[in-house]
């Protein structure tokens, strides 16, 4: 229906986004104020209207992230084992898209085993616990210019609470399996999330001051207004908060809290059935809401410079969600585990001075531009080249002056200086491939 | 008084948790166990903020204490070994008693002793930008030292627990 009536709608109203008709998903503001039409002609007090939109706002959201955390097991797998020169899953299905249906009939159909000697009530509300902050964020994510659940003030501060309590349900789940191995994983998480927490919340202050507001759509409509992505204006933010979030994901390249090879699964080594399937769920499920934050963020959300005048707003929004997404499946597919050590150290030496840097020259660029008066079409510019500049040098000076020299064959540990190690065969791979192979 | 019903509700359900979470933080015996439901009892004074419509201060709360207070005191407890993670019976329960219906007797009394009237102004708007302004303008002093207090707290810890060099790895079969 929606499609055909999008065909039907001649080019001249299509840059007109909102028609008023009911049916034109375009806007979906169109349907609910068709909603509150009707419930104000019949009567209904002013707070059952608030109710009745904020539960239909709430479904509609719920049945996105089920569909995605669905759809995502399959997308994950298939693009991961691409890069990985494998096939994945194809054999249910075209493509193998109803893979991910017969691992939830299977996860459905296990036996919930818990420890004997769990706490039953944390063991139990754990996996809950972990699932409903990446769900609760997407109260405040813009999905078009009239379509936003709850304009918090403070949405972004609103997201940060959210993501810190996500540590306290992994912390749940480790300690009440009672297991050697599950409590290993939830204290590196908790290790790993306070180190990481200032990183992200210093990057994201850099947007924020830009913005001059914590509202998500205000900082989609800042970007609209100056004709910018924020993650030109940031790169360094962008950067910064994507390696930390990533981190706080436990995806591959800082997934240390599961590290399947070194301690079995982390904290739900001991859930099986549906309850881990709701930890595996969360996961798709955090994944998803933070690209959908980054979309926002530093991609302009539902903005796409004149594009949002031809296509609706959520269908950007979902579109750029799912650029983001692949980013972090590319990271999970090719890059190697970190250790727990580099991992904070590279939070600690590497993202934070980086991140403090970047809030002080846009602090003094902010002021500039205030005190100036000139237009935003002279600072805009500059700030991109600035920002730009900055970005490349600090990356490319970090590197240089403070990164671990590269050793192709490692003659000793780098943290243990004082121990001999057994030096290896003075032979490069080139030499090898020379000798035809021998030793 | 209060004319909407729903922020009366909502005002009682959130007493009630809190209170009852807080009473749980006493009441259960095991550390972790408090731990939680001290969390719980910091969301639920996040619920009270929101009923008082001071948003900021609200998710602050859940950022700040639900957040990252919960998880140090569960790095705190995690690190203490496991004989001493109960709290099991000690000489201090009547002492204690006697000193917690003091305080609460104290509540109590100034609860009751208070003229309760109400402000003739609005809910506030947009609170984290008034208190951004009255923290740099009026405040901008006491908001200074206290950051540099922490500071000097934070630059002192690192002071206090640096080791001189790193210690040697004890060798195989040592």
């Amino acid at each position: 229906m929606t499609l055909n009536a999008l065909r039907l709608i001649p080019m001249r109203s299509l840059l007109d986004l909102i028609t008023g008709y009911w049916w034109d998903l375009r806007d979906f503001s169109n349907l609910t104020r068709m909603i509150y039409k009707h419930l104000e002609d019949w009567g209904f007090p002013d707070w059952s209207i608030y109710v009745i939109s904020g539960l239909i706002g709430t479904l509609g959201i719920i049945a996105f992230i089920g569909g995605v955390a669905v759809i995502n097991i399959w997308v994950e797998r298939r693009v991961v084992g691409r890069m990985q020169s494998r096939l994945g899953p194809n054999r249910l299905g075209p493509f193998g898209l109803l893979q991910p249906v017969a691992d939830a009939i299977k996860l459905m159909q296990k036996e919930v085993l818990q420890p004997a000697s769990a706490p039953g009530l944390i063991y139990t509300l754990a996996p809950i616990a972990f699932t409903v902050p990446g769900i609760a964020v997407f109260a405040v994510v813009p999905w078009g210019r009239h379509a936003v659940l709850a304009s918090l003030d403070v949405g972004l501060l609103y997201i940060l609470g959210m993501s810190s309590l996500a540590v306290l349900s992994v912390f749940m789940a480790g300690y009440s399996s009672n297991n050697k191995y599950s409590l290993f994983g939830a204290m590196r998480v908790i290790a790993m999330l306070v180190s990481y927490e200032i990183p992200i919340v210093a990057g994201l202050l850099g947007v924020v001051l830009f913005a001059g507001t914590m509202d998500l759509q205000g900082i989609v409509l800042f970007q609209e207004e100056n004709w910018a992505f924020m993650v030109m204006l940031q790169p360094l933010a962008f950067l910064i908060y994507f390696f930390a979030i990533s981190a706080e994901l436990n995806r591959t390249p800082a997934d240390i809290a599961e590290a399947e090879s070194e301690i079995v699964g982390g904290y739900h080594t001991e859930y099986s059935g549906m309850k881990f399937g709701l930890f595996y769920a969360a996961e798709l499920i955090n994944a998803v809401s933070v690209s959908a934050i980054i979309a926002t963020l530093f991609l302009g959300g539902w903005w796409a410079y004149k594009l949002d005048e031809l296509v609706p707003g959520w269908m950007i929004f979902i579109g750029k969600v799912y650029g983001v997404y692949f980013l972090f499946v590319w990271t999970r597919g090719t890059l190697p585990r970190f250790r727990i050590d580099q991992l904070l150290a590279f939070a600690w030496k590497w993202l934070t001075p980086m991140a403090i840097i970047n809030v002080v020259v846009v602090a003094a660029e902010v002021l500039a531009w205030e005190e100036s008066g000139w237009s935003a079409g002279f600072w805009i510019p500059v700030f991109i080249a600035v920002n730009g500049a900055l970005t490349g040098a600090l990356i490319f000076g970090f590197v240089k002056f403070f990164a671990p020299k590269f050793q192709r064959f490692p003659t000793r540990p780098r943290f243990y200086p004082d121990i001999d190690v057994p030096s290896l065969p003075a032979v490069t791979g080139a030499e090898f491939m020379a000798k035809g192979g021998q030793a | 008084m209060i004319a909407d019903n729903g922020i009366v509700i909502a005002f009682w359900l959130l007493a009630a948790t809190t209170i009852g979470c807080a009473l749980m933080v006493a009441a259960v015996r095991e550390l972790v166990q408090a731990v939680l439901f001290l969390a719980l009892t910091f969301v639920g004074a996040a619920g009270m903020y929101i009923v008082l419509s001071a948003d900021f201060v609200a998710v602050v709360q859940v950022l700040i204490y639900a957040g990252a207070v919960s998880v140090l005191m569960t790095f705190a407890v995690m690190l203490t070994p496991a004989a001493d993670r109960r709290n099991s019976e000690t000489v201090f329960q009547v002492p204690a008693l006697i000193l917690a219906g003091l305080v609460l007797a104290i509540v109590v009394f100034v609860t009751l002793d208070t003229d309760w009237a109400i402000s003739d102004r609005g809910a506030f708007s947009a609170t984290a930008a008034s208190l951004g302004e009255a923290f740099l303008k009026p405040y901008v002093v006491p908001f200074e030292v206290a950051s540099v207090l922490l500071m000097v707290a934070m630059i002192g810890a690192i002071v206090l627990t640096q080791e001189d060099e790193v210690p040697p790895r004890r060798q195989e079969g040592e």
